[in-house]
């Protein structure tokens, strides 16, 4: 049995990590709108708070005060649990991602991750892949047209996309030799993976978009066909937690792009949770970057650059990594 | 090694019990006004027409059993990515080998326009 | 009792519970999602057994894909998810039998097979070795999972098509 301060530790790396995933999850909100009206030469919200600052926690009470509908013709079980299996996932990925270097405090070494679990990667690939379920039950249980097909829409592209992400970083596998997130940061101490694998990369980031069902890619929203997709029936705050859920998968993807390919919270003169949020936030911003750039996909164009560019992408990038680092 | 999914299990229960007090906090605060109109399936205000239980196109199905088959490969793929270091060529051929007949198998779904997803 | 003795009957009081509403639940997507925690309960103690790749594969193939699967044959199944079905008919005393049958010869099974190994093995299941006995001991099996992959995806194609000659 370990000593006392090993539990105490434990519990307060979870506490401050679910505190700053809520907090950061809310301000995203804030960031978003902000970063996208300045693309479109607006002001953004500015009332509640100096620049909006209190915008988030205003929405939060708001939705909190509203009514919470469930249409007469939902699966009432289900339509209650979709939700809660949305945001459990979205909310214990990040546990295995590590977000500095190992420190000593106290006299006791702590690791900068919640847990090192020995195959970090695929539990991460594993809760990821449970989101489905919060989107597709959603959409079934609300009995609305719109909202079934969405779901049904978003689950075909979202386990379309999960096989070229899990594709992509084979390379990354190959360098490390290691599934833990830990050591695969460690393996990037000279060089970050990006560049070894910049097609990985880049795959990976489409597929990381596609997987937080973000524009380009945000067809089971798609306002103009599907009026909001599968959480079309969703009304206070069962809807906001599937907002919380997306917004936390994007935190999560994103400091999965950076430990997997930017070298986690490696960088010079700044300390690592530093430099860790800031590769973070640079992804994300490139997230909403590419939102306000670009026009949403058609959904069979979205399955065919899926199956019959990424996939086939991926494999040959698995194949000459593994033809350079078994020949080497 | 067990020790390493204790924080994991922590965070799921506080996740769920984080969720829970949402779903309870906001069925206790909001207001409760039902009306027919109100509780009736949404569909863009006019009233629903027939049922959502209906078949959906087997594409969907075609898309699900292709992506086991597919998970299935990368999940013997991780093992050998990170062992292949110290394999060398010895495991590089053997999994040409089976990355070969897999993809076979996804020319011949291409060819028979199982990637299609118009008709 | 030590403290994973507890969490293993706790687990196995959870999987249990989510299995028996699989086949009691009379919605049918009830019973989908039911399967789910069933398997999530089956991965824990694959985690309890130190067998974690074996649980992460669990969840990874049998929780996002397999139940997807699952759940999409129901949805384009004709108005099934939205009626209830039939849990029990005539032959329920006769498969009771059967399933007491099995319990038995799988409880007789594994003690003696624990009998047999002595201690459990060491857990030494990293995924290294894992991949080294894949491409090295096993490899032939390896090689002919590939075949049966290949196979699979012949069927999906041909099942496919004949549903859709049917629309």
């Amino acid at each position: 049995m370990p000593e006392p301060a090993f539990f105490v530790v434990m519990l307060a790396k979870i506490a401050v990590v679910f505190g700053l995933m809520l907090l950061s999850v809310a301000y995203l909100t804030w960031l978003e709108r902000k970063v996208i009206s300045d693309f479109q030469v607006r002001l953004g919200p500015m009332r509640v708070g100096p620049h909006g600052l209190l915008q988030p926690i205003a929405d939060g009470i708001k939705l909190m005060f509203k009514e919470d509908i469930i249409p007469e013709a939902a699966d009432r079980a289900i339509y209650v649990l979709a939700p809660t299996l949305a945001l459990i996932p979205a909310f214990i990925s990040f546990a295995v991602i590590p977000f500095g270097d190992r420190v000593r405090l106290f006299g006791q070494s702590i690791d900068m991750v919640i847990s090192d679990v020995n195959v970090g990667l695929l539990y991460l690939f594993g809760v990821a892949s449970l989101g489905v379920y919060g989107i597709v039950l959603g959409g079934w249980a609300s009995n609305n047209k719109y909202a079934l097909l969405g779901g049904l829409r978003s689950a075909a592209q979202m386990i379309s996309y999960e096989l070229s992400m899990g594709l992509s970083v084979v390379g990354v596998l190959m360098l490390s030799e290691s599934l833990s997130l830990v050591r695969i940061v460690g393996a990037q101490s000279k060089a970050w993976f990006i560049l070894l694998q910049p097609i990985g990369f880049l795959i990976f980031l489409i597929c990381a978009i596609a997987e937080t069902n973000r524009a380009p890619f945000d067809l089971p929203e798609a306002e103009t066909e599907l009026v909001a997709g599968f959480h079309v029936e969703y009304s206070s705050m069962k809807f906001a937690m599937y907002f919380m859920a997306e917004y936390a998968n994007m935190i999560t993807v994103a400091a999965l792009a950076t430990t997997l390919f930017l070298g986690g919270w490696r960088g010079p003169f700044l300390p690592p949770v530093v430099w860790f949020l800031a590769k973070l936030y640079l992804v994300i911003f490139l997230f909403i970057w590419i939102r306000a750039t670009l026009p949403r996909f058609r959904y069979d164009q979205l399955m065919r650059f899926g199956w019959k560019v990424l996939l086939p992408l991926a494999l040959a990038n698995i194949v000459i990594t593994a033809a350079f680092v078994a020949l080497r | 090694m067990l020790l390493s999914y204790l924080p994991i299990l922590i965070l799921v229960l506080l996740a769920a019990g984080f969720a829970l007090a949402t779903l309870f906090l906001s069925s206790a605060l909001g207001p409760r006004r039902p009306s027919k109109d109100k509780l009736s399936t949404y569909e863009c205000g006019i009233d629903p027409v027939g049922s959502a239980r209906e078949r959906f196109s087997v594409k969907f199905y075609l898309v699900a059993m292709l992506f086991i088959i597919f998970d299935i490969e990368i999940v013997f793929l991780y093992p050998w990515a990170v062992i292949l270091n110290s394999l060398g060529l010895f495991g590089l051929v053997e999994m040409f080998f089976f990355l070969g007949i897999l993809l076979i198998g996804l020319l011949y779904v291409w060819k028979k326009g199982g990637l299609e997803w118009t008709t | 009792m030590t403290v994973i003795q507890v969490v293993f009957f706790l687990v196995a009081a959870f999987t249990t519970a989510a299995a028996f509403l699989v086949v009691l639940a009379k919605n049918i997507v009830h019973c989908a999602i039911a399967l789910v925690f069933t398997f999530f309960g089956v991965a824990a103690l694959y985690v309890l057994l130190d067998a974690e790749f074996l649980a992460a594969v669990q969840v990874l193939l049998y929780v996002g894909g397999i139940t997807i699967l699952l759940l999409f044959a129901i949805m384009l199944t004709s108005r099934i998810s939205a009626r209830g079905v039939r849990v029990m008919n005539e032959q329920v005393g006769m498969s009771a039998v059967v399933v007491f049958a099995i319990f038995a010869l799988l409880a007789i099974a594994s003690l003696k097979g624990f009998a047999l190994v002595g201690s459990p093995p060491p857990a030494s299941y990293a995924t290294a070795s894992l991949g080294r006995l894949l491409l090295t001991t096993y490899v032939l099996p390896f090689e002919a999972v590939s075949i049966l992959l290949l196979a699979a995806m012949v069927g999906a194609i041909i099942l496919a098509r004949r549903e859709r000659e049917k629309d």
